[in-house]
């Protein structure tokens, strides 16, 4: 990390030079297509827009924001038919149908800046598709467990490292008359959640990569192993029951009201968390802890972008603002706590103070060296992952259908990839 | 064009003004038929076409044959839906005995009267999507109403909308309360047109009860039972909204139904297998198609015997 900032700083200056010189001969307009319509991130997007706007007094910007989940079809469409110059959108294989219609403009030249390339590192994986890269991040969030600090100090528990600490704390939860775990799999994935993490410690990240890149047979005894932990957990009853009935939303007033004591989930339940009247006090996070001592820690870091559409009219200026959303400083200030509260993606921009987003930041720079994955609908083809996340459904729901469940999964594995 | 068929030109030609009673209605029935032709047969081909593709509706299509089709047949979730579409068929049309009975109730001079019809009436004015939400908190298995009665009684809880088993028929039940009402409105403006003679005179030849139900009324009410039930058949099939409001398809698509299952296939954000989609709108088309031959071809007959 030292390392890399030192390198950042030394960089800064030249960076700053290529910027300046570039921003005087952007001209015309650049259109920017946006998904942040949630009111804090849509506030973020438009101070974008508009400073960059000022930034370059020749260029104007047309910034046009889409409800979140209609975009995800709506893309479709504006990218083959009125392209913008700039579009959000999600890393890893959920670019793979964009990129492979020729719909993404490779951006491997960006990446190829010192300033991007020595800073934005971590995340450069997930922006790679067949060796080049198709967009730069602008925010990602960490995943972990999210637990009711009072209630483990009232039953005497530590925060797990491993996973006979995991259970034993689990069983003193569950002989309190709580549930461990919260969890709404009403809408499947984050059932996906678990697995993924499940299996990134039972058999680690590469295997994991290679499981949602269709290369191992969903019925291998490795994946076999990872759902026997799985099932250690269903049978001690650990989750809360009737999840296939909640949201995830739904499933927030347990951990609310102490009848379950911890969700595995993303940074963003941790606001919901708060204004349902969870102190700092109450409220905590851990790692998942190690299943498997043999492999590395990884972790999900789901990572939101910016990409350029290989149909837009203003490519100079789209690359410039793409250069302009990745430096340290816009970096620091988008990701804050009263903005979008996420991680910034520069390795020299700073985080924001807050308890959850400090240690997710320490976790995922320090303490992850299996890798990050993006999650599991984006790591695996969608097709493929809304089968597996039915199946992983299921099985949390009923434990003695996995034999048919992952010959289901493998049938599609073979007819998919 | 106007000019040539007005009746006052004398200058029109002469085949023109001989074939002037075939080409009017030609004429006012072409915009209607164009229209037709354009936004209803044309996509009915062309999802014939694409079922034959195998397409993600960005790149080129790829033609594969009959292939979605050899898939369709040994896929779960096709058969699953066909089954819940098969139950859906059958239990909807509870719906059509459920609204002639309340009809029948409603059918008297009360105070008020006209109040109780319109509740009655209320749950088909609202929203699909309300009917829905109230549902699944009447069916809610930590705080629903439902699970408080049972527990009232001493019975366990029921998680209807998470129970692989039940899940279809409690979309059902929650389907069928608006269709009652529909049905019921269509009986009470049916009964409005029985032959109150025909009432006198059965009733002075015996006839009471469900007699009189069976051989004098019911005939009666043939006309408001045809349209009862082609609505009900197309409302059927066409369970979409409630699904997806309530299980999302859930769980693990053990709810789903062919439309909501080309929807997820084709157009959800897991999907965009157009190919595939259109596969299945095509067994759905075929199954609507069959029932909508039957009414047809029933209608003509009665208007056949009508002459």
């Amino acid at each position: 990390m030292n390392l890399l900032k030192g390198t950042a700083a030394g960089l800064a200056m030249v960076v700053g030079l290529t910027a300046s010189a570039q921003a005087s001969e952007l001209s015309g307009t650049l259109k920017i297509f946006s998904d942040m319509s949630n009111p804090a991130p849509r506030a973020v997007m438009e101070k974008l827009a508009s400073d960059f706007d000022a930034l370059h007094p020749d260029l104007s910007v047309e910034l046009t924001v889409i409800d979140r989940e209609a975009y995800k079809t709506q893309i479709r469409n504006f990218l083959t038919a009125n392209a913008p110059d700039v579009a959000n959108w999600y890393a890893a294989n959920r670019m793979r149908p964009y990129v492979s219609a020729g719909l993404f403009e490779d951006v491997s030249d960006l990446w190829a800046e010192p300033a991007i390339a020595d800073n934005l590192a971590s995340t450069k994986g997930a922006m790679t598709l067949d060796g080049k890269q198709w967009g730069v991040p602008y925010t990602y969030y960490q995943w972990g467990v999210y637990y009711r600090e009072d209630i483990y100090d009232e039953l005497g528990l530590e925060e797990p490292k491993d996973w006979e600490a995991f259970k034993s704390n689990c069983q003193k939860i569950l002989d309190s008359g709580r549930k461990c775990f919260t969890i709404g799999s009403k809408f499947l994935w984050t059932a996906g959640g678990w697995f993924d993490y499940l299996n990134m410690r039972t058999n680690g990240y590469d295997f994991h990569m290679a499981l949602t890149n269709g290369d191992v047979e969903w019925t291998d005894d490795r994946v076999k192993q990872t759902f026997a932990n799985w099932r250690e957990l269903i049978d001690m009853g650990a989750f809360i029951d009737n999840h296939q009935s909640y949201s995830w939303q739904e499933a927030l007033p347990f951990m609310v009201n102490g009848e379950a004591a911890a969700y595995l989930m993303g940074n963003f339940a941790v606001a919901p968390l708060r204004e349902a009247g969870l102190s700092d006090e109450q409220l905590d996070f851990y790692q998942f802890p190690v299943i498997n001592p043999d492999v590395e820690l990884a972790e999900d870091a789901p990572t939101d972008t910016f990409h350029i559409p290989s149909g837009a009219q203003n490519k100079e200026a789209a690359r410039e603002f793409l250069r302009y959303v990745v430096s340290a400083d816009v970096q620091t200030e988008i990701n804050a706590g009263p903005a979008l509260g996420q991680l910034p993606v520069n390795a020299s921009s700073s985080v924001d103070a807050d308890e959850m987003l400090n240690q997710g930041f320490e976790m995922l720079s320090s303490n992850s060296p299996g890798g990050i994955a993006q999650f599991f609908d984006r790591d695996a083809p969608a097709e493929m992952a809304s089968i597996a996340m039915e199946g992983f459904q299921e099985f949390m729901v009923f434990p003695d259908n996995l034999e048919d469940v992952l010959n289901r999964l493998e049938k599609a594995r073979q007819r998919i990839y | 064009m106007v000019d040539t068929t007005t009746p006052l030109n004398d200058g029109a030609p002469g085949w023109i003004r001989r074939n002037r009673q075939t080409l009017a209605p030609a004429l006012f029935l072409l915009p209607g038929v164009l229209f037709f032709a354009f936004y209803v047969i044309f996509p009915i081909v062309q999802s014939f076409n694409l079922s034959f593709y195998r397409w993600d509706g960005l790149g080129e299509p790829v033609y594969v044959g009959a292939e979605n089709y050899i898939e369709l047949m040994d896929d779960r979730a096709f058969e699953v839906s066909m089954w819940n579409n098969l139950k859906w068929l059958l239990m909807y049309l509870l719906a059509i005995p459920a609204g002639l009975a309340i009809a029948l109730f409603l059918n008297q001079n009360v105070v008020g009267i006209r109040l109780y019809k319109s509740l009655f009436f209320f749950p088909f004015v609202i929203s699909q999507v309300v009917v829905g939400l109230v549902f699944s908190w009447f069916y809610d298995p930590t705080f629903g109403l439902l699970n408080q009665i049972l527990g009232f009684f001493g019975f366990g809880t029921v998680n209807v909308l998470g129970d692989p088993n039940l899940v279809t028929y409690g979309i059902i039940v929650a389907g069928l309360w608006p269709q009652t009402a529909y049905c019921m409105i269509l009986y009470l403006t049916g009964l409005n047109a029985v032959d109150p003679e025909q009432v006198e005179a059965a009733r002075l030849d015996g006839a009471k009860g469900m007699k009189m139900l069976w051989y004098v009324i019911i005939p009666q009410l043939r006309p408001a039972t045809f349209i009862a039930f082609v609505v009900t058949i197309i409302g059927a099939l066409r369970s979409f909204d409630l699904i997806s409001i309530m299980t999302n398809g859930g769980p693990f698509g053990s709810s789903r139904v062919l439309s909501f299952y080309m929807f997820e296939k084709a157009l959800s954000e897991y999907g965009f297998r157009m190919g595939y989609g259109a596969a299945i709108a095509v067994v759905l088309f075929l199954i609507m198609l069959s029932f909508i031959a039957y009414f047809l071809w029933s209608m003509y007959q009665e208007e056949k015997g009508g002459r």
